[in-house]
């Protein structure tokens, strides 16, 4: 067991883990921030994906240790200073952008890495950025159109 | 269209907790003090187990407990939950399905052993030290093989054949004859591809058990968690519902798969009680490849027989349905009542004989997918109607219009058992017509043409039978469960509502969706109603959701709930306004007195209700709390028609959707968003059916489409927009809010016309193919065109 240290939605965490854990279970597990959701285990379906270093990752793809010092957003981190959801959530709500929720916080935490890197996507930059994020619910019409609505709020 | 109540696109209020990461899916559970399960599954896809070594594992680090099959030896199997009756009037085939293998394994993910350790990765590695003395034996895997003879899945059933069935048996003789004498039969061999639903959340289970009181609690990711505490309880480890609470909290989509009762439940309730701590199993993607339910996989050969006008005359299928290793908890039922049904689709055929071989594999069990037996009755019915028309000389469109049930002849009594209560599929056609613009198909075709591109456009039409019923129906047909579904409507002192409904959401947005209703009808705002669902503690017995029937069934329990609260609340009020029950109006949240100024409200009446100090106790018990179960008298009939166009790149083979429009008759709406979307969400898995999905075993029994990387599901960039309406309504004549149901539609109608399309792009470039398999994907689409 080693320590690790990182800062996670703007505080400083620290936690024993194995070498083998993954950043994904570091956070449901040690952090109990179980937004972050494992939906497979070949890094295929970012159901995982959080911000290290501003920055979209599949939390799955990477050691908890490998963010030792790193500062990490995962979807708990969005919302609004008051509590309210933050833009990219709201445009979710507003369109229909979900389901049964449980790919949801990958999406969110892509489209807002998205909007980072480019604040007017094309809908086939959307769709393309998307790839590596799989919604079995909406056939993605609804997330496109929701990553859309978010842009044009900002 | 409505700002509130039925007909509004509330937004979901259930999104803002998914949103914030605040959804409490199964795995998001932990129970203090709990171990964690690791199986230890079959790698074979047949073999005899001669030993099970555990003394080293049982050694290692961590591990509270190991069991083998030795350990639920009395425990009893998995139960079907419909028997189905074959042609020669025999009981079906019903091999035992142990909760760990006895003896031996059927099929690669069988479970052999689960090690019980403080951490995963403890019970993991001391599953690894595990020594299994596997006797491998030859596998079963081709359905036609299975049933010709040779090695046998269940040794004790001397055959693989599960049933023979037939429907309507009496109608064979006619059937044949008029195939015999027809001036035209098309024929059609093809397969319906096996597919894993994949709901984005892997399956959990957490067995608990309080030793205080002797009583087991299981938290599962269950689309019916009423189900799982019957069959579990009853059926398998023999305790009684009083003793055992099942919660299925946030669900992470279903689509059938989530339905069945399995193995690993059963297996962390009676361990947690064994053990006397909690015990918690995750699957991770691989393990649900080889131990989820798998869907569809059927093989048939249909013929359509016609007269010189392309009127159909008669329609014979023979199927070869693939059970998998063992029955699933609904799979009989599904390449039968839910298949052999739907036969007749959204046509006048007077004569149909279905045929269907359900066959054992050593493949991992076949039930309800999305859809269930309804995608596998409308594709096989709607390409042959297209090969027809094309042999024919026929429009796909008009060969369809000809041959419609008409909007005056219904209730429609179909040739396979059904009664269709409404329909217009006129309507629905002449709708999809102008929604997807066919008039301007030949301009995209030579704007295509120019890209080098061939372009389709597929057409289809569907039927589907929704909320399944009723029960003394589908028991005479075999069903072992009733399929009514309930409702507790419970006032509050100061007038809001809580639903405890048997019904489960798991992206449907009933916590959304059922408010609406309740609102409407008393005239209360949205979010004075609470749904409560998932927890068989706090809701009364329901069957669950599947099958597209949580509005039309459920929705409708929940109506006949409120009706009796508001009958009683008119009573109250009457009695505080002095007048007779009779003359009270409820509108708007407030009752008064029909003819007079005089009115009281909701509020007062509920809390009069509960402080019944002013109050007709000698003749009206005190509360407000109501409960309904409703039976419907009869399926619903969702139907509608959908346009797909594709551009097929004839030098590769690879087929883009270029669009995809649906127009479906669901009769009344409740939320047209929360409609639209599943649409939406069920043409993508029918896309992914028709060009990428497809669940691939080798002739050893090797799962060989095991991951994500070798299962190839839509995703963002694989799809369009799509162009949805469901103006065209009939609504149903026989459930109180006139719904049909909308989960399944889109999976239903969308493979037809996505594979006619490619063959309307592949013949109008001059190639003369008249079918592929599905999935449709680049190299057998080249290999059709370079045949």
């Amino acid at each position: 067991m080693a320590t690790v240290t990182m800062t996670v939605n703007g505080k400083s965490v620290s936690g024993e883990v194995e070498g083998r854990t993954l950043l994904s279970d570091f956070v449901r597990n040690n952090l109990n921030l179980t937004g972050t959701h494992i939906g497979c285990d070949t890094s295929q379906c970012g159901a995982c994906v959080v911000h290290v270093n501003s920055k979209a990752v599949k939390s799955c793809t990477m050691f908890a240790l490998e963010a030792e010092g790193s500062s990490v957003t995962t979807i708990e981190g969005m919302a609004n200073p008051d509590g309210s959801l933050g833009t990219v959530q709201q445009a979710f709500q507003d369109n229909h952008g979900l389901q049964c929720g449980f790919c949801t916080p990958g999406m969110v935490m892509s489209a807002a890495a998205l909007l980072e890197e480019n604040p007017n996507p094309t809908e086939t930059e959307i769709r393309e950025y998307l790839e590596g994020n799989i919604c079995r619910c909406t056939g993605y019409h609804n997330i496109v159109k929701s990553i859309q609505a978010a842009a044009a709020a900002a | 269209m409505s700002d509130k109540g039925i007909g509004a696109s509330s937004k979901r209020r259930e999104d803002v907790r998914f949103l914030s990461g605040n959804g409490k899916y199964t795995d998001d559970i932990n129970v203090r003090g709990q171990k964690y399960v690791y199986f230890l599954r079959s790698d074979v896809a047949h073999g005899k187990i001669n030993g099970i070594d555990t003394n080293k594992a049982a050694s290692m680090p961590g591990v509270v407990g190991i069991f083998t099959g030795a350990d639920f030896a009395e425990v009893g199997g998995l139960p079907c939950g419909w028997q189905v009756t074959d042609r020669f009037g025999e009981a079906m085939k019903e091999p035992a399905h142990p909760v760990l293998a006895q003896g031996k394994v059927r099929h690669v993910g069988d479970p052999i052993a689960a090690v019980v350790a403080d951490s995963l990765e403890q019970a993991r590695d001391a599953a690894e030290a595990i020594n299994v003395d596997m006797e491998e034996l030859p596998a079963v895997i081709d359905m036609k093989s299975a049933v010709a003879g040779g090695t046998l899945v269940h040794d004790e059933l001397e055959t693989n054949l599960c049933y023979d069935w037939g429907f309507v048996e009496e109608n064979k003789e006619a059937v044949d004859e008029a195939i015999k004498n027809a001036h035209h039969v098309t024929s059609l061999e093809l397969v319906n591809n096996r597919l894993i639903p994949n709901a984005m959340e892997p399956r959990v289970a957490i067995g608990d058990y309080d030793a205080s009181n002797d009583e087991s609690t299981l938290y599962t990711t269950s689309q019916n968690p009423h189900v799982i505490r019957l069959l579990m309880g009853a059926f398998v480890l023999q305790i009684p519902e009083h003793k055992l609470r099942v919660v299925a909290p946030d669900v992470g989509g279903g689509f059938g798969s989530k339905i069945f009762h399995y193995a690993e439940e059963a297996f962390c309730t009676l361990a947690a009680r064994k053990l006397k701590v909690p015990v918690k199993w995750t699957a991770s993607r691989s393990e649900a490849f080889i131990s989820d339910a798998h869907g569809r996989d059927h093989v048939t050969k249909i013929e359509l027989a016609l007269d010189e006008n392309g009127m159909f005359q008669a329609i014979r299928t023979d199927t070869y349905a693939n059970m998998g290793a063992y029955l699933s908890t609904f799979s009989t039922s599904v390449p039968t009542w839910l298949h052999g049904t739907l036969m007749a689709g959204n046509y006048k055929t007077p004569l149909i004989y279905v045929n269907v071989k359900a066959v054992f594999t050593n493949t991992v069990p076949v039930d309800a997918y999305r859809g269930a037996g309804r995608p596998e009755a409308t594709f096989q019915l709607e390409r042959v109607i297209d090969k027809a028309a094309r042999e024919l000389g026929m429009d796909p469109i008009e060969i369809r219009r000809k041959n419609f049930i008409q909007k005056d002849e219904f209730p429609y009594a179909t040739p396979v058992a059904l009664e269709y209560d409404t329909g217009d599929y006129v309507a629905t056609m002449d709708k999809l017509q102008e929604i997807a613009d066919l008039d301007g198909f030949e301009a995209r075709a030579s704007e295509s043409r120019k890209k080098g591109l061939l372009r389709g456009l597929g057409i289809n039409c569907y039927i589907e039978a929704c909320g399944i019923a009723p029960s003394n129906l589908v028991g005479m047909l075999g069903a072992r469960a009733g399929l009514y579904e309930s409702a507790t409507v419970r006032v509050n002192a100061t007038g809001s509502i809580t639903v405890m409904t048997g019904c489960h959401s798991h992206g449907q947005g009933h916590e959304t969706t059922f408010p609406q209703v309740i609102a409407d009808m008393i005239g209360i705002s949205e979010d004075q109603v609470h749904i409560q669902h998932g927890d068989t503690s706090n809701t009364p017995m329901g069957m669950g959701t599947y099958g597209s029937r949580s509005i039309a069934v459920g929705g409708a329990a929940m109506v006949r709930a409120t009706e009796k609260i508001i009958a009683k609340a008119k009573k109250i009020a009457a009695h505080l306004m002095e007048a007779s029950a009779e003359d009270i109006e409820l509108k708007d949240g407030s009752f008064s007195v029909v003819g007079t100024d005089k009115s009281v409200g909701w509020g007062d009446v509920c809390l009069t209700a509960y402080v019944p100090h002013n109050y007709p106790l000698d003749q009206l018990e005190p509360g407000l709390e109501e409960t309904a179960f409703y039976d419907p008298a009869n399926f619903t009939f969702p139907a509608g028609a959908y346009a797909c166009e594709v551009e097929v790149d004839p030098e590769t083979g690879k087929v883009d959707i270029c669009s995809f429009a649906a127009t479906d008759d669901f009769g009344n709406v409740i939320n047209p968003m929360v409609v639209d979307g599943q649409v939406h969400g069920g043409i993508a898995q029918g896309v992914g059916q028709a060009l990428r999905e497809h669940a691939v075993y080798n002739e050893d029994g090797q799962l060989v489409s095991g991951t994500y990387m070798d299962y190839s599901m839509p995703r963002a960039d694989d799809l369009p927009n799509f162009v949805v309406d469901h103006s065209c309504q009939t609504p149903c004549t026989h459930n109180p809010l006139g719904v049909k149901g909308c989960g399944e539609a889109g999976a239903i109608g969308s493979p037809p016309a996505v594979v006619n399309a490619v063959l309307d792009a592949l013949n109008k470039g001059g190639y003369n193919v008249s079918h592929i398999d599905m999935p449709l994907s680049p190299s057998r689409v080249w290999s059709a065109i370079n045949g």
